[in-house]
């Protein structure tokens, strides 16, 4: 286990936009004198200095009204009444029911800070209704009686290959590792940012199945190789290079109709990389079509780990009713990792009757698959990675203990990297804001530096998140929680009050 | 193998400027019009869109806006901000909501089917057909591609008595007699609408669209006129009046008809099959708790089809309603138990909003469906209801153009054809008749929730 990893250095990236998006506006009238008190007061740094008056420039970063308790509430402390605090009437427009704004808000000052936020912003669930946003760890006691001593002695690694074979033992130090999105769904600089980050955190990131731009190559053993339908960009020689080589069967927001990549965004560089034709849409079927059986799913793994003697084999699936079939499959055709792709996950672009209707949501699937993996004696032998629809640590620890090894991410990534969820990102240019597009002007809206540490702060703090859940329920790693269904409460089939110990 | 199924489409614009959800910019007071606005800079190009001057900056932009949030973030003042479009708030109500609206609307005016990025957006779940999932095939199991047009999935659904097995005289010959069918390319028929605004130019463009696209399209005998007559092959008549004045001339026109469930229902059958043997009667009762029942009895007396009606919000009738899939489920399990499912058409009705809830409703047993709002709604219907209370019409739907209408309609069908087929597709069925009742194969809310999380609060 990696016990002396040292994790990155946090270091703060603001808003790459002039006026960040908070859940409260604040505005000053002309009656300030500029005075300057305001910035003094302020600990959370929401003025600056201005040279008629001070600018709220950062009044995403104000608690809004709940301060009035403190004797530095700069509402009642200005002299001339001249501050007034709102609710940010945009706010109630920004995110849908799976990433409400508080959601988005909190994400964004995670990125932004690397901390958790100290708005009253609910970062630890959606407003989906069910799933996740119903489920609850039940901590021992009142604020925890769990693990003392410090969180330096609290493991978050995993382990990658647990089958016992003679491939290398690959121990991350973080259960996360970052999903594929390929070159022409996002840009470059995207890719970039989320692959550095994954080596920040010494864990790894997945090209999709779009090419291996020869920008990723100095990264390449934090780099997750996607073998999908299409084989765009797939030749022997990007296999040998990266240590985890990906089968991507299935993606959770679209199961069973492959993955599509519209014409606008096929740019002379992406053609160039898919070795495709610039302008035309360009389609992954579903499925592999050398592949009906597991004996041709296991010839596939085999070529794998002829071509590169040293990869472990991951496969992606998405959540049919037969999921646990798909991953005991799987098992015995020699995959190290299966990534089960629920169905609220992200994409690029995917007919909304199919994210919103085919195959199940990860919560269902996860319990479905642990419990029968162990009932079939192979669950320590192989790494179940969730994904789809994790938005939060709370998520990620929530799905642990429903099973899963460890997550992957990919919609939070963005997120950090300011996406609002416009759900544009299928769209002629791709992506308003720079991130989901290979255009070149809007690709330029964002820098690689300031991409990079956004996603090393956010999961810096879902990592002391995680931390501080396993102190509390008095484990000392994660792979404790695995599995852990008595360490949760779903709020539709528990009373509260019938519950000992403190919700969260 | 049959032609392939093709539905044409055209882009058919609105005429009235459609509702979006936000969009609303606000501009403060002390805009100073400076150069480097961002509104002029907007990636999507909106003031271009809406021909509005950028030197004034006077307009709120409502309908045109992506919600990137750019302009409200790069404003040098902070003076722009968006919020929820209230229009928008207010349409339809808690079934038919703004998000359907929408969704109907985009595919009747472009004909494709709605794609979108960042993965899903909605609740969990919800009730109704919100609270299954459909199957998909993996790794073992061949999909099928029909959408891409790589191989061939039928919507084909016949409508009629079907016989189980031949019968053989004692000389080999074939001694059974095959009742008369009727095919439908996609397996959708347009019901009539619960409410709407007067005049005959509604029907006409549901007549017109279910020509185009080689359905039916019912319409009540009292609605009968000269105009409409022209459209009998692709008429249901719903005898809402005296049988006796259809005549005999008009029942050898039509292939389809329908008639209200009742103690003669059967005798009516009869009546009518005997003045044109080759007619389809399909009989109409509204969903309970009782149809299980009346279904297996009248497929005992020789029903050919059943019309299983809910109201607009998919509820049957009764003080505890069900919704139509389970009493659909219910009905079809019923039929198959007593062994006589396959003998007769099975055609639900009401609260069919979506293109999924077709999929989910054929999952649950019936053979094909009928619709009825959102044929209004692809003609720009607001579902304010306001015709209900013979108030005007805000996008004066009684004057609406049915040729137009039509193809909005086509459009709307069409983008339901090609989500059927992302359905089936991905479920790796090649045709819709064996959707039918793959129940096994959907995902139910109920039993997931039991499965997963029954046991996981429950403590000491």
């Amino acid at each position: 286990m990696m016990d002396h990893f040292q994790f990155p250095e946090i270091k703060k990236a603001p808003s790459r936009f002039r006026n960040a998006l908070g859940k409260y506006r604040v505005t000053i009238t002309r009656a300030c004198t500029n005075c300057g008190l305001c910035v003094e007061l302020c600990p959370y740094g929401v003025y600056q200095a201005g040279s008629k008056r001070p600018k709220a420039s950062c009044d995403h970063l104000c608690i809004g009204p709940s301060c009035s308790k403190n004797d530095f509430y700069c509402v009642d402390r200005c002299p001339e009444k001249a501050i007034h605090i709102r609710s940010n009437p945009t706010f109630e427009v920004l995110g849908d029911r799976r990433w409400p704004a508080e959601l988005l808000a909190g994400t964004w000052h995670m990125a932004e800070t690397g901390a958790i936020p100290h708005q009253d912003l609910n970062y630890k669930t959606g407003n989906s209704g069910g799933g996740f946003d119903k489920i609850r760890f039940v901590f021992p006691g009142k604020n925890g009686t769990g693990k003392t001593g410090t969180n330096d002695d609290i493991s978050t690694a995993i382990e990658l290959n647990r089958s016992g074979d003679s491939r290398p033992r690959i121990t991350i130090p973080v259960p996360l590792y970052l999903g594929g999105m390929s070159f022409g769904s996002v840009s470059i600089v995207t890719m970039l940012s989320r692959v550095r980050a994954a080596v920040a955190l010494n864990t790894f990131c997945c090209t999709g199945e779009g090419g291996y731009p020869e920008e990723l190559m100095d990264y390449d053993d934090h780099i997750i190789t996607q073998v999908a339908t299409g084989l765009f960009g797939v030749r022997e020689e990007t296999i040998k290079r990266v240590r985890i080589v990906e089968f991507k069967y299935a993606q959770g927001a679209k199961p069973g109709l492959g993955g599509h990549l519209l014409g606008d965004k096929v740019t002379p560089r992406v053609a160039q990389m898919r070795e495709a034709v610039a302008g035309s849409a360009l389609f992954s079927p579903f499925p592999f079509h050398s592949v009906y059986s597991v004996e041709d799913h296991k010839k596939h793994v085999d070529w794998i780990k002829e071509t590169n003697r040293k990869a472990l084999v991951s496969v992606k699936v998405s959540t049919p009713t037969d999921v646990d079939m798909v991953v005991v499959g799987s098992y015995y055709a020699g995959a190290h990792i299966v990534q089960l792709d629920g169905s609220y996950g992200g994409t690029g672009a995917a007919p909304d009757i199919a994210k919103k209707n085919i195959a199940m949501p990860i919560e269902y699937a996860l319990p479905k698959v642990h419990k029968f993996l162990l009932e079939e004696g192979i669950r320590d032998k192989i790494t179940i990675i969730a994904s789809g629809g994790i938005r939060s640590a709370y998520d990620m620890a929530k799905i642990i203990a429903m099973g899963a090894d460890g997550v992957c991410l990919g919609t939070a990534d963005l997120v950090a990297l300011e996406c609002i969820r416009c759900h544009h990102c299928e769209s002629g240019r791709g992506c308003a804001r720079g991130i989901a597009t290979t255009d070149e002007e809007l690709t330029g809206l964002m820098e690689l530096e300031w991409g990079t540490q956004r996603i090393i702060n956010m999961y810096s703090t879902w990592r002391a998140q995680l931390v501080n859940i396993l102190k509390r329920l008095g484990m000392g790693s994660v792979t404790e929680l695995v599995g852990r269904f008595d360490v949760l409460a779903h709020m539709d089939y528990i009373k509260e009050e019938e519950i000992e110990g403190e919700l969260d | 193998m049959p032609p392939k199924y093709h539905i044409a489409t055209s882009q058919s614009p609105n005429r009235f400027q459609k509702i979006t959800r936000s969009g609303i910019i606000a501009w403060e007071e002390g805009c100073l019009k400076c150069a480097r606005c961002v509104k002029k800079d907007c990636v999507y190009q909106v003031y271009e869109k809406r021909n509005l001057d950028n030197r004034q900056m006077l307009d709120s932009l409502d309908s045109v806006c992506m919600d990137c949030f750019r302009c409200v973030q790069n404003c040098p003042n902070r003076l722009i901000h968006k919020g929820l479009n209230p229009s928008y708030k207010v349409l339809g109500d808690h079934y038919w909501t703004p998000e359907i609206i929408s969704n109907l609307w985009f595919q009747a005016e472009s004909g494709r089917i709605p794609v979108s990025g960042a993965g899903y957006g909605g609740p969990f779940s919800g009730p109704g057909f919100d609270a299954m999932w459909t199957d998909m095939s993996e790794i073992v199991r061949p999909t099928r591609d029909g959408i891409h047009g790589r191989e061939y999935i039928s919507t084909t659904v016949d409508i009629g008595r079907k016989v189980v097995a031949l019968e053989l005289g004692p000389d080999g010959d074939i001694t059974s007699s095959a009742p008369p069918l009727v095919e439908i390319p996609l397996p959708v028929i347009f019901d009539m609408l619960p409410w709407s605004p007067p005049g005959d130019n509604i029907p006409l463009s549901f007549l017109y669209g279910a020509r185009a696209l080689g359905t039916f399209a019912i319409v009540r005998q009292s609605g009968l006129n000269p105009v409409i007559r022209e459209f009998l092959p692709h008429a249901i008549i719903y005898v809402d009046g005296n049988p006796d004045d259809l005549g005999a001339q008009l029942l050898g026109s039509v292939r389809i008809i329908e008639i209200p469930n009742g103690e003669d229902a059967i005798t009516l059958q009869n009546r009518f099959k005997s003045i044109n043997p080759e007619l389809i009667v399909i009989i109409r009762l509204r969903l309970g708790s009782k149809t299980p029942e009346q279904a297996l009895a009248l497929t005992a007396q020789g029903a050919e089809a059943l019309h299983c009606v809910a109201d607009e919000y998919g509820l049957e009738e009764g003080s505890d309603p069900l919704f139509i899939k389970e009493r659909m489920k219910e009905v079809h399990l019923h039929l198959v138990d007593k062994g006589v499912r396959d003998q007769i058409t099975l055609i639900g009705g009401g609260g069919v909003a979506m293109a999924e809830h077709m999929a989910k409703l054929i999952i649950c047993g019936a053979d094909a469906l009928t619709i009825d709002i959102p044929l209004l709604v692809a003609m720009e219907c607001r579902v304010c209801r306001r015709c209900k209370e013979g108030i005007t019409c805000p996008v004066e739907l009684d004057s609406v153009d049915p040729l137009w209408g039509s193809v909005r309609i086509t459009n709307l069908m069409a983008g339901w054809h090609s989500q059927l087929l992302e359905i089936l597709g991905a479920m790796g069925i090649r045709e819709v008749r064996r959707l039918r009742g793959e129940m096994g194969r959907a995902m139910f809310f109920e039993d997931l929730e039991r499965e997963t999380f029954s046991a996981m609060g429950k403590r000491g």
